[in-house]
Order: C-alpha cells, then sequence, then structure tokens
C-alpha cells in the first residue's frame, strides 16, 4: 500500500505539467485526492507491509500525519476546484498596493500541489533518516512555486525567506544526520544502519556525545521548518501571501510533518536513554514559542498573519506536549490533529472574507457574519475552537497537556502555559470578533449579503465539524493509534 | 594517499578566505565550482580500498552537479541580473576575513574536542568542514546579493558533504543521491527565484526586501 500512496500523487503530479485541458487537470487534482485518502483509510484497516528493507514504513505517528495530510489535501482540493475557476489567468491589480500582477500558470500550480502531497507521504512513511531527510526538504522545494502563485513582490520576497530560511535550516538536519551515523558507529568501525527501527533497537551502543549533539541539529533544523521561535521567521510571511488554501496546507499538514521529523529524533533519544536531554530542550522551545506567538498576536492587524502567528503557538503546545513526558505526548499527537483540522478550516475561511472584502486588515473587515453569514460562524466557531474553549477538539488536548503538566509537577511550566494561552485568547477575541461582527460596512459602502460559492464553504464546513466531533467524542480507532503513537516516545 | 586529503582541504580552506575576501561575484562562483569538483574528488580518495561503481557514480554525479551544472546556473543569473559585485556587505570584506579566521580557530578547537569513534582518514577534515559550514553560514546572513547568499548556502552544502564523506563510510549511495537531488532542485529554484526578483526589482539586493514584517515603523 506504501507503493501506490507515494505514487499516485507523484505521477499524477507529473502528469499535470503535461495536461493542457483545465478541467482535465482539475479531475486529476480531485481524483488523486479521493483516492489519496481512500489509500489512506485503508492502512487503517491493514497495516501496509514495510518495503525496502523497512526504509518505508507506516508506523502510529506516521499514520497520524499521514491521516490529516490526506483528509486536510482532500478539504484543499475541493477548495482549490472553486478557487481556481474565480482567479483568472490575466493580469489584474493587486488590491494592496493597486500594482498590477498575474498568476502563476494553472498548471504548474496543480502540479506543485500534488508533489507537495507525495513529498509529504514520503515524510509520514520515512523509516530511514536520510530517505526522512530527504522528504523533508522535498516538501520545502514543492511548496515554493505555491506560495509564489501571486506573482508580485510581496509573494516572491515571502518564497525567498522561506526556500533560504528552511534550507539552510534543513541543512543543520542534515548534519544532524551526519552526527547520528558518527554516533552509531562503535570502535571497530562497524555502524547501525540510521534505519529507525534499527537504531531503537541498538540505541545502548551509541555514542552519547554524538547523539546529543545530533539531536540538537534536528531539533534547530526541523524546528525551523516546525516554526518554533525564534527560527518561525519565515512563517508568517510565506502564510501570508501564499493563497489561502496553500496557507492552510502549510499551517495544518506541512508543520506537522517537520514536527515528525523532531518526533523520530526524539525516539531515538528516548531508546537511548537520554529522554530528559531532549525533553528539555522541547519545553524550552515550546514556551519560546508560545511566549513570540503571544506578543506577535496582541495587536496584529493582518487577520492571516494572526493565523500563522497562532500556528506558531500550537507548535509551541506540540513541542511543550512532547517535552513534559506522561500524558503530554498523547496530548501533543492529538493537539496535533485538532490543530491541523482547525487552522485548515480557519484559513479556508479567511480566504473566503479575503475574495470578498479585498483586505488582510483586521481594522477594515467588519461585519463578516452580515456579508458571509456562514463562512462568519466558521470563523466564529473557529476562533472558539483555536483558542481552546469547549465543546471542541483543542481544548481537550489542550487541557491534557495542562493535566501532564500538573501531574509531573511542573507547576511552573503549568502557570507559564495558562497564562500564555489566556494572552492569545485576548488577541485572538479582539481581531477575530471585530471582524465577525459590526455593520457591514467596507470602504464606505454599506455591503449587502453575499452568496457563498459551494466549493468554498462545503471543505470548511466538513473540517469544523469534525473539529466539533472530535471535541465530543474521540473514535476508539484514533484514541488507539495516538496512545500507541505516544507510546513510542516513552 | 593521506597528503592528497590534506591538500584538497587546505585548498577548501584557502577557498572559503577568497569567498570571504571578494566582491567579484563571478570570482566567488569560480571558488565555489573548484570547491565542487574537489569534493568530487575526496569522495573518491575517501574510498581508497575499493572503488566500486556506487562511488564512482556518486563522486561523477556530485562533480558535475557541483563543478559544472551550479556555477553555469549562477553564471547565467548574475547575466542576466546584469550584476558584477556584491557592494556594501553588511559585514565589510576585512571584517569578513578577521571573523572567518576566528571561525577556523573555533573549528580546530571544537573538533579537536570531539571524540571520534574511528580514526578519521585525516585530522583535518571535522575542522576544515565545521570551518565551512560556519563561513557559509557567515555569508548568508552577512551579504545582500540573492547570489551570494545562494553561495553561502552551496558552501553550507559543502562542508556538511564533506564531512559526510570524510566520517561516514558507509551512507547508503541512494539517500547520498537524493541529498545531491534536493540541493540540485534548491539551487534551480533559487536561481529562478533571482531571476523573478531581478525581473520585479531590477536588482537583487535581499535588503530591500523588506515589505513584510509586523509593525509598520
Amino acid at each position: 500500500m506504501i507503493g501506490p500512496l507515494l505514487l499516485v500523487p507523484t505521477l499524477a503530479g507529473i502528469a499535470a505539467f503535461a495536461i493542457q485541458a483545465d478541467w482535465l487537470r482539475r479531475t486529476l487534482l480531485l481524483m488523486t485526492a479521493i483516492v489519496h485518502t481512500g489509500m489512506t483509510a485503508a492502512t487503517w484497516g491493514v497495516a501496509p507491509a514495510p518495503m525496502f528493507g523497512g526504509w518505508l514504513l507506516l508506523d502510529a505517528p506516521g499514520r497520524l500525519v499521514l491521516s490529516i495530510t490526506s483528509v486536510l489535501f482532500l478539504a484543499a482540493a475541493l477548495y482549490t476546484l472553486g478557487y481556481l475557476r474565480h482567479e483568472s489567468q490575466a493580469a489584474r491589480t493587486d488590491f494592496e498596493e493597486g500594482l498590477l500582477f498575474a498568476n502563476a500558470p494553472e498548471a504548474s500550480f496543480t502540479a506543485s500541489l500534488l508533489l507537495f502531497l507525495a513529498a509529504m507521504t514520503l515524510v509520514s512513511c520515512s523509516y530511514h533518516f536520510g530517505l526522512l531527510w530527504v522528504a523533508i526538504e522535498a516538501t520545502t522545494l514543492a511548496s515554493a512555486p505555491l506560495i509564489y502563485f501571486h506573482r508580485h513582490h510581496r509573494s516572491l520576497e515571502a518564497t525567498w525567506k522561506y526556500l533560504l530560511i528552511c534550507s539552510v535550516g534543513i541543512a543543520l538536519a542534515l548534519l544532524g544526520n551526519f552526527f547520528l551515523a558518527v554516533a552509531a558507529t562503535n570502535s571497530e568501525g562497524s555502524a547501525v544502519p540510521l534505519v529507525l527501527s534499527e537504531l531503537v533497537q541498538h540505541a545502548a551502543q551509541l555514542h552519547e556525545a554524538w547523539l546529543k549533539a545530533a539531536f540538537l541539529l534536528f531539533l534547530v533544523g526541523y524546528g525551523t521548518k516546525m516554526g518554533l521561535a525564534p527560527l518561525h521567521t519565515w512563517l508568517p510571511d510565506a502564510h501570508s501571501e501564499a493563497p489561502s488554501v496553500v496557507s492552510a496546507l502549510l499551517s495544518g499538514a506541512l508543520l506537522n510533518c517537520a514536527f515528525l521529523g523532531i518526533i523520530r529524533a526524539q525516539q531515538v533519544s528516548a531508546a537511548a536513554g537520554q529522554a530528559a536531554f531532549g525533553q528539555d530542550l522541547l519545553t524550552g522551545f515550546g514556551l519560546l514559542s508560545m511566549a513570540f506567538a503571544a506578543v506577535f498576536i496582541l495587536g496584529q492587524t493582518d487577520y492571516k498573519r494572526l493565523l500563522a502567528y497562532s500556528s506558531v503557538e500550537h507548535m509551541g503546545i506540540l513541542a511543550l506536549g512532547v517535552g513534559l513526558g506522561g500524558s503530554g505526548p498523547f496530548g501533543a499527537m492529538l493537539h496535533a490533529v485538532n490543530h491541523s483540522l482547525t487552522k485548515a478550516m480557519l484559513f479556508l475561511v479567511a480566504g473566503n472574507i479575503l475574495t470578498v472584502y479585498q483586505s488582510k486588515s483586521t481594522t477594515e473587515v467588519q461585519g463578516v457574519l452580515h456579508v458571509l453569514p456562514l463562512s462568519g460562524l466558521l470563523w466564529v466557531a473557529g476562533f472558539l475552537a483555536i483558542t481552546g474553549s469547549p465543546p471542541f477538539g483543542p481544548f481537550l488536548s489542550e487541557f491534557t497537556i495542562l493535566k501532564a503538566a500538573l501531574d509531573q509537577g511542573r507547576n511552573g511550566v503549568a502557570v507559564a502555559y495558562l497564562v500564555l494561552l489566556a494572552v492569545v485568547f485576548v488577541g485572538m477575541a479582539t481581531a477575530m470578533l471585530r471582524m465577525a461582527q459590526g455593520a457591514p460596512v467596507h470602504g464606505g459602502q454599506r455591503m449587502t449579503v453575499r452568496k457563498e460559492p459551494v466549493l468554498s464553504v462545503i471543505p470548511a464546513v466538513a473540517l469544523g465539524l469534525l473539529v466539533l466531533i472530535l471535541g465530543l467524542y474521540l473514535p476508539p480507532a484514533l484514541r488507539q493509534t495516538i496512545h500507541e503513537a505516544a507510546q513510542v516516545l516513552k | 594517499m593521506n597528503v592528497w586529503i590534506d591538500t584538497i582541504l587546505i585548498v577548501l580552506v584557502l577557498g572559503n578566505f577568497l569567498l570571504l575576501g571578494s566582491s567579484r561575484l563571478a570570482a566567488c562562483i569560480r571558488v565555489v565550482a573548484v570547491q565542487g569538483v574537489l569534493l568530487g574528488v575526496l569522495t573518491l580518495l575517501t574510498h581508497e580500498e575499493g572503488v566500486t561503481v556506487r562511488i564512482l557514480l556518486l563522486a561523477l554525479v556530485s562533480t558535475g552537479v557541483k563543478g559544472v551544472v551550479f556555477p553555469w546556473l549562477l553564471t547565467r543569473a548574475l547575466r542576466e541580473a546584469n550584476v558584477r559585485h556584491e557592494i556594501e556587505p553588511y559585514v565589510g570584506y576585512n571584517l569578513s576575513i578577521l571573523v572567518g579566521t576566528v571561525a577556523l580557530g573555533v573549528s580546530l578547537g571544537l573538533s579537536a574536542r570531539l571524540p571520534l569513534p574511528t580514526q578519521p582518514l585525516s585530522s583535518l577534515i571535522v575542522p576544515v568542514a565545521l570551518f565551512s559550514i560556519l563561513v557559509g553560514l557567515l555569508v548568508i546572513v552577512s551579504r545582500k546579493k540573492a547570489l551570494t547568499q545562494v553561495l553561502g548556502y552551496l558552501v553550507l552544502e559543502n562542508g556538511i558533504y564533506a564531512f559526510g564523506v570524510g566520517l561516514v563510510q558507509r551512507a547508503p549511495v541512494v539517500v547520498e543521491l537524493g541529498v545531491l537531488l534536493d540541493v540540485f532542485v534548491a539551487v534551480f529554484v533559487m536561481g529562478i527565484a533571482i531571476f523573478h526578483i531581478n525581473r520585479e526589482f531590477d536588482h537583487i539586493d535581499t535588503d530591500r526586501l523588506a515589505t513584510l514584517r509586523d509593525w509598520v515603523s
């Protein structure tokens, strides 16, 4: 099953470059997304056989990341169909600065989307550290053209920062790979191969200092990609300038892939009896990311940047959860699911708002509830969900992480966590609720109720429902998988 | 054979200093190209016990990509952008060389403290690799031209590669090739981005890529 999972999006991506007819290419995108989700669902029933001598293997954390990616991609593909239909290929005026710009060719956009899916699939089932690196770097390269879809100087700036910062960050993770290889070499010159299962099995033989150094490099390298502060600087720019559907995939799917890279490193550390070293670092980076995000969320006037900083905050929560240990990793994995679904939904809704209001400013957009009733409702629900209010999914996972902190006797961490969550709540409430309410006036003119295209709301509604369901009921199969995923860090 | 390895490593160090001290972009590209070729040779020398087809393939691809394709790509970008010099870097050339010297000292000191599980073919491999990595990072943060930043990325990559071939004897070739492919595509995509930056702004100075920020001052 791993073979088809990788091959289908890759081949579809290559084909998309060549296909001339728009309708055929769009159908291919949707069909690939459906087939991919179907195959991913099948891996929940029967575990797929490992390939290439254990280099490709889908374990619980991998299956979790793969499933999130696949579901989000399906939602994104549906949304993209509507999006591409309304995006004209001709040059048009930019609403922020009034300059003329055109879009990148649709063929290369669709192809990049599909190759991006293929790269993320490879991340989720890579069991060899070298291969994992290759896959994560491939996600950067496949997604860079997506950020530069609107061809103007702001998106170009965002793309350049993204490419350079992430490539340099990930180059450090490559050095981490080599350090790990040195750690796995004994004095006779024989080495444990960099396959995760082998490393975990022979963890006792690993050289301690080199392993620690390798973990640090992995944390810095993949942490850059994941958006952990202070290495997150590419993230708000890329998320604010990319088309909203791409932002949804970057935030919801890509960041988890980088998180998986860090989990793999921590898995080896934990097996080698150095869990505490990684946990302390992750706790520190987690709280730091939350603090950075909180500062930038307060007073943020661009709602796509606001959502991007919220992603930094939630990546901090994931790192914190893994760092705390105990029931923390369970909370972190659950939170990865909840955050991805919620954030993807919010970015899709942000795209709907942007289309109608033609502004990314939180002060210029008012009365979304009046103008776009359904999107407005989703925006408010999404606000409640992302800030961890009941009855939505993120409440449960954030609560689990709080409980983990208290169980471990880390009262200082728990207090800092709660204070930062409260600050973020206030910051996001100010901006997002003001947008939803108020008089539907824009640019001095009263706005009437707009019809919302079906394809732009269906994916968001579906994701929103999933978030709500996960808050009320956690299916046993999912609970079991998350439990297994958390278990690998023990 | 060790003499040759040491010679190559010393030439790498000299190349790094040349890169730090030169404002001529064409010369910088040539330095990085020569480094790429030398790393290809280093790949062969470190496997003196028997050059297999896989090692030969790796060395050839690596030399081809780093010694021929990248320089060609970057020279083209240079011609398109019509720039010759790195003007007014954030850190001046003399200071860059000074910082480079300190970085060399740090690398030597650091590698003296790192206990290696096996004796490497040359004791210079670790310090030179670390030095290249530091120089790459320095070039990326201290230069303004997008093209020079790509060169910095390549030097950083070269350092990591040197560390890999010097110390990790049994890295699977498939992975090495995958890494090379990624770096190749990265530079390719960056080259396209430089082309667009040049068309959009009429220059390739990244310090003027500063529209995106949180608080307008």
